[in-house]
């Protein structure tokens, strides 16, 4: 059974960071959002390898169907065949500078990963005694909800509440014509 | 399972990277957004497989909870992005530039 | 007695009155109210008097009246204190009783100026600060009384400040003033550092033993005499410090009288005497005081021979005489010193009112050359300057011949350890200054009154002075012919009032009574006595001889002694030399500090500061590019350092 889970694990992998670089690296936004979304369905299928269901399911309907969606929305509002860049000149240095950032976050990450023992797991026994967990269920998460996380939870609904007033007020047009904020 | 715990967490980096070089390297706006999105990904990920890893649930809430909270943050920002942007046909984020020093 | 406050609040009263409510209020309340409060103040010191002559006061016949604590740090005590004893009770009365006449002399001399209420004010003001100085209990507040006299004179001087003389005279005397107060407050400083008090009675019970027990050097002791001192040179005009009485007769009249004559300028006298207890143990500064006192007074006389405004050549013969009064304390007759004050305050203040009243009678005209014959325009006014110069002359039987006979005779019969000829130094000294003395005063009443007049009679037509100017001035000519009989000598066999009364308060005296019983037995006493009244006579026989019988004989010397002429009119030229000497270098350095130190490094530091600053934020400038992207790069070199941080931890 593990060696198929290590394929599929694999697999998903490969699929995620393809998504990725493809997101990072396309010239129509459209592309990148494609791509973005083939990432999302990867990382569910993590999801479900590391024993959590209810996040996988979410991952899909929220992020991939919901939000991604939006997202191709408001790129077709901004109707542009191919991304001319306009501006006679572009930030000096700007490429360079991210790349060496971007390097030494990797360095740190993977030092830190290492060091962290991550890659020992002799030193977790915890973990290799519940090989056999069954799936997280949506019962279990959802009593974990309501009990222990109420608090967060109501919040995070009146969040959502506020985003959704915010998100109206900020898009509208005002009376004359001419929206909050006409650009540069 | 070790090993998926441990290279999902290694994987969790590399796509937090990414989406510091999506926010860093693109000009348009709504991919520096996307950007941002795998980022916050990067962040579930990690956190669902530390959950796994220490065999406790709360991992997961608290991804779930990211999850309402970057949805909430998309609604927001990109109606930003469109009251900053209207009605133009490209859109660059270098434009905004006026607030200087 | 306790009251005695009283003498202070009420001119205060006086002072808060008028300044706010005088330009409201008619003329007649303002000089009636301030008038009013002066009296008052002259009730309460008499009262006093008169309580104390009854009471059994304490050693040395003082009596303390504390009113309010006002500082208390460590061994530092100061009080709202006042002291009662024979001194400050005959200063008070002399001070108020004159202040009193003058105010109302004032109702009439200044009834036509736009300032009334200001001048009344400054006038309440100046007697309260005077009483505060002469009823103090202890040194500092006796220097804020003595600060608030050259407040009050400075205001007073410079009253017309819209003329310049006036103002520039005003500045001088506060600056001259300000010097000697340095001195004063020096010694002040230093008389705490070695006896742990500025209070007058804890001093003069403590510095005998702290002296004998070795604690304090005696040189100490008379540095610290000499400061104190040299902050009565500065308030009493004595030599270097005079120049600026003559010029303070810019102000007018009734303040030169009140101010330059019978009461701030006496208050280093006052300071001095209220001292005893330190100068008696210092025969060096009691020598410096006696020798500085003299010169002055012979000084000044000489440049008033030859003055020809009728208000300066009083004000050289007031420094002159308050040289004699140094020269008594020096001797230590500070009884004597009082005593002279005394008297000199009634003739004083006579001599000047009178003048004032030529001056308002001669609309405004003070040069004596252009006067004369005014006896018969103004009589009562002759009869007062008649009075006044014979007082201040020692012609026998008025007061001056009582005081300045008594200073005369403690110099010819002193014989100071230090130097035992001084006192007959001393003694020629003064008896040239009374020549000079009675001969400028009977030059001056035959100029101004007995001569033919040197005025166009037609077109100025002199008026005596209204009622309210002629009555204290009859006052006062009494004060001048029977104030001298509280101290008469004891060749006329008669009770001497003043010395004992006034050496209750006085340590050291009994070396004076030793040398006065010895001289009488000699009959020195008649020898120096009859050579005062010769000396007196003299002058005015040379008065007479030049100005009256034989006129033009005056401009004749002019022009043979054209030299010593020139120098005695032009005041020794002290003035252009302090000019030369003092003001300009002083000048100079202050621009010299104004332009480099204040300007240069003061300023150019603070400007460098904020350069500086400006600078940095130049150079933080170039972070703020406005790019969404620059700043996204920002926070993730942030981030990275955080996560490092953390992780370092």
């Amino acid at each position: 059974m593990s060696v198929i889970e290590l394929i599929v694990f694999w697999a998903a992998v490969a699929l995620a960071l393809i998504g990725a670089v493809g997101m990072v690296s396309a010239r129509n936004p459209v592309h990148s959002a494609l791509f973005l979304i083939l990432n999302f369905f990867a990382l569910a299928v993590i999801y479900l390898l590391l024993s959590a269901p209810v996040i996988a399911a979410l991952e899909i309907l929220v992020y991939a169907g919901a939000i991604m969606v939006l997202f191709v929305f408001v790129i077709f509002f901004f109707v542009s065949p191919g991304q001319r860049f306009t501006l006679s000149y572009s930030l000096p240095l700007q490429n360079t500078l991210a790349g060496l950032l971007v390097m030494v976050l990797i360095a740190i990450i993977l030092a830190g990963l290492f060091f962290g023992g991550v890659f020992s797991p002799a030193e977790h026994p915890q973990s290799a005694a519940v090989m056999e967990t069954t799936l997280t269920s949506p019962q279990e998460l959802g009593r974990a909800l309501f009990s222990r996380y109420l608090l967060p939870f109501e919040l995070t609904s009146l969040l959502l509440l506020a985003a959704m007033l915010g998100a109206v007020v900020l898009a509208r047009r005002s009376g004359n014509g001419n929206g909050p904020g006409g650009g540069a | 399972m070790e090993q998926i715990v441990a290279y999902s967490l290694v994987l969790s980096g590399m796509l937090f990277t990414f989406g510091v070089l999506a926010v860093l390297v693109r000009r348009n706006p709504l991919v520096m957004f996307m950007g941002i999105e795998l980022m916050l990904n990067a962040a579930n990920l990690a956190f669902v497989a530390f959950s796994r890893h220490l065999n406790q649930l709360d991992g997961q809430v608290v991804a779930l909870v990211v999850m309402a909270v970057a949805a909430a943050e998309v609604a927001v920002g990109l109606a930003i992005i469109v009251a900053v942007y209207r009605r133009r046909r490209d859109v660059d984020v270098d434009e905004v530039n006026r607030l200087r020093g | 007695m306790n009251l005695i406050y009283l003498a202070i609040v009420f001119p205060l009263l006086g002072v808060l009155i008028n300044g706010f409510f005088g330009r409201r209020m008619p003329r007649k309340a303002v000089g009636t109210i301030a008038s009013l409060a002066i009296f008052g103040s002259f009730l309460v010191s008499l009262t006093a008097f008169i309580q104390y002559m009854g009471a059994s006061a304490g050693a040395y016949g003082a009596v303390e009246v504390k009113v309010l604590p006002w500082l208390k740090l460590g061994a530092l005590e100061i009080n709202y204190g006042f002291l009662v004893d024979s001194v400050s009770l005959v200063m008070a009365l002399a001070v108020s009783l004159v202040s009193f006449l003058i105010h109302v002399y004032s109702t009439g001399y200044m009834a036509e100026d736009d300032g009334y209420p200001r001048y009344f004010t400054y006038l309440n003001l100046f007697v309260a600060m005077m009483m505060t100085l002469v009823l103090a209990d202890n040194l500092v507040l006796l220097f804020i009384g003595w600060e608030g006299v050259g407040l009050c004179s400075y205001l007073l001087i410079g009253f017309w400040y819209k003329n310049r003389a006036p103002y520039e005279a005003g500045f001088k005397a506060f600056v001259v003033n300000r010097i000697g107060d340095f001195g004063f407050l020096i010694a002040t400083f230093l008389t705490f550092w070695a006896f742990h008090s500025v209070n007058f009675v804890r001093l003069r019970d403590e510095i005998p033993g702290t002296l004998a027990g070795g604690a304090v050097p005696p040189m100490l002791v008379t540095i610290i005499a000499l400061f104190f001192f040299m902050g009565a040179v500065g308030k009493s005009a004595q030599f270097p410090l005079y120049v600026w009485l003559p010029d303070a007769m810019e102000g007018p009249t009734p303040v030169s009288a009140l101010i330059h004559a019978a009461t701030m300028v006496t208050a280093g006298v006052y300071l001095v005497t209220r001292l005893n207890f330190l100068f008696v143990n210092t025969a060096t500064a009691m020598l410096v005081v006696a020798f500085i006192g003299a010169f002055t007074a012979i000084f000044a006389a000489s440049i008033g021979l030859v003055q020809n405004d009728i208000k300066r050549v009083l004000a050289y013969s007031t420094v002159s005489q308050l040289g004699y009064m140094f020269l008594a304390a020096g001797l230590g007759a500070y009884w004597i010193a009082i005593f002279h004050l005394f008297t000199h305050a009634f003739f004083k203040a006579l001599l000047f009112l009178a003048s004032g009243s030529v001056i308002h009678g001669m609309h405004g005209e003070q040069d004596m050359r252009k006067m004369g014959g005014l006896a018969k325009y103004l009589p009562h006014t002759y009869w007062h300057f008649l009075i006044g110069a014979m007082a201040i002359s020692g012609i026998p039987l008025l007061a001056g011949f009582f005081s300045k006979d008594q200073i005369l005779f403690a110099a010819f019969t002193a014989r100071p350890e230090l130097m035992p000829q001084a006192g007959m130094i001393l003694w020629v000294v003064g008896v040239i200054t009374a020549l000079f003395t009675s001969f400028y005063m009977f030059r001056q009443i035959y100029l101004v009154f007995l001569t033919a007049p040197r005025f166009d009679e037609h077109k100025l037509h002199p008026h005596e002075a209204p009622p309210s100017m002629l009555i204290p001035n009859w006052i006062l000519a009494g004060g001048a012919v029977l104030a001298g009989y509280l101290g008469l000598p004891a060749l006329m066999r008669l009770p001497n009032l003043m010395q004992p009364f006034l050496n209750r308060a006085i340590l050291g005296t009994e070396h004076l009574a030793h040398a006065a019983e010895h001289a009488h037995e000699l009959g020195l006493e008649a020898i120096g006595t009859s050579v005062s009244v010769v000396v007196a006579f003299a002058g005015l026989g040379l008065a007479f001889y030049l100005y009256r019988s034989h006129f033009g004989l005056t401009e004749q010397l002019k022009k043979t002694f054209a030299a010593p002429y020139r120098v005695l009119l032009n005041k020794y030229y002290v003035d252009e030399l302090y000019e030369a000497a003092v003001i300009a270098p002083g000048r100079a350095l202050s621009r010299q500090f104004s332009q480099v130190v204040d300007l240069g490094l003061i300023d150019g530091t603070v400007n460098l500061v904020a350069f500086v600053i400006g600078a940095l934020g130049q150079l933080a400038r170039p972070m703020q590019t406005g790019f969404i992207r620059n700043y996204a790069w920002y926070m993730g070199v942030g981030a990275i350092l955080v996560i490092i941080l953390l992780w370092l931890k």
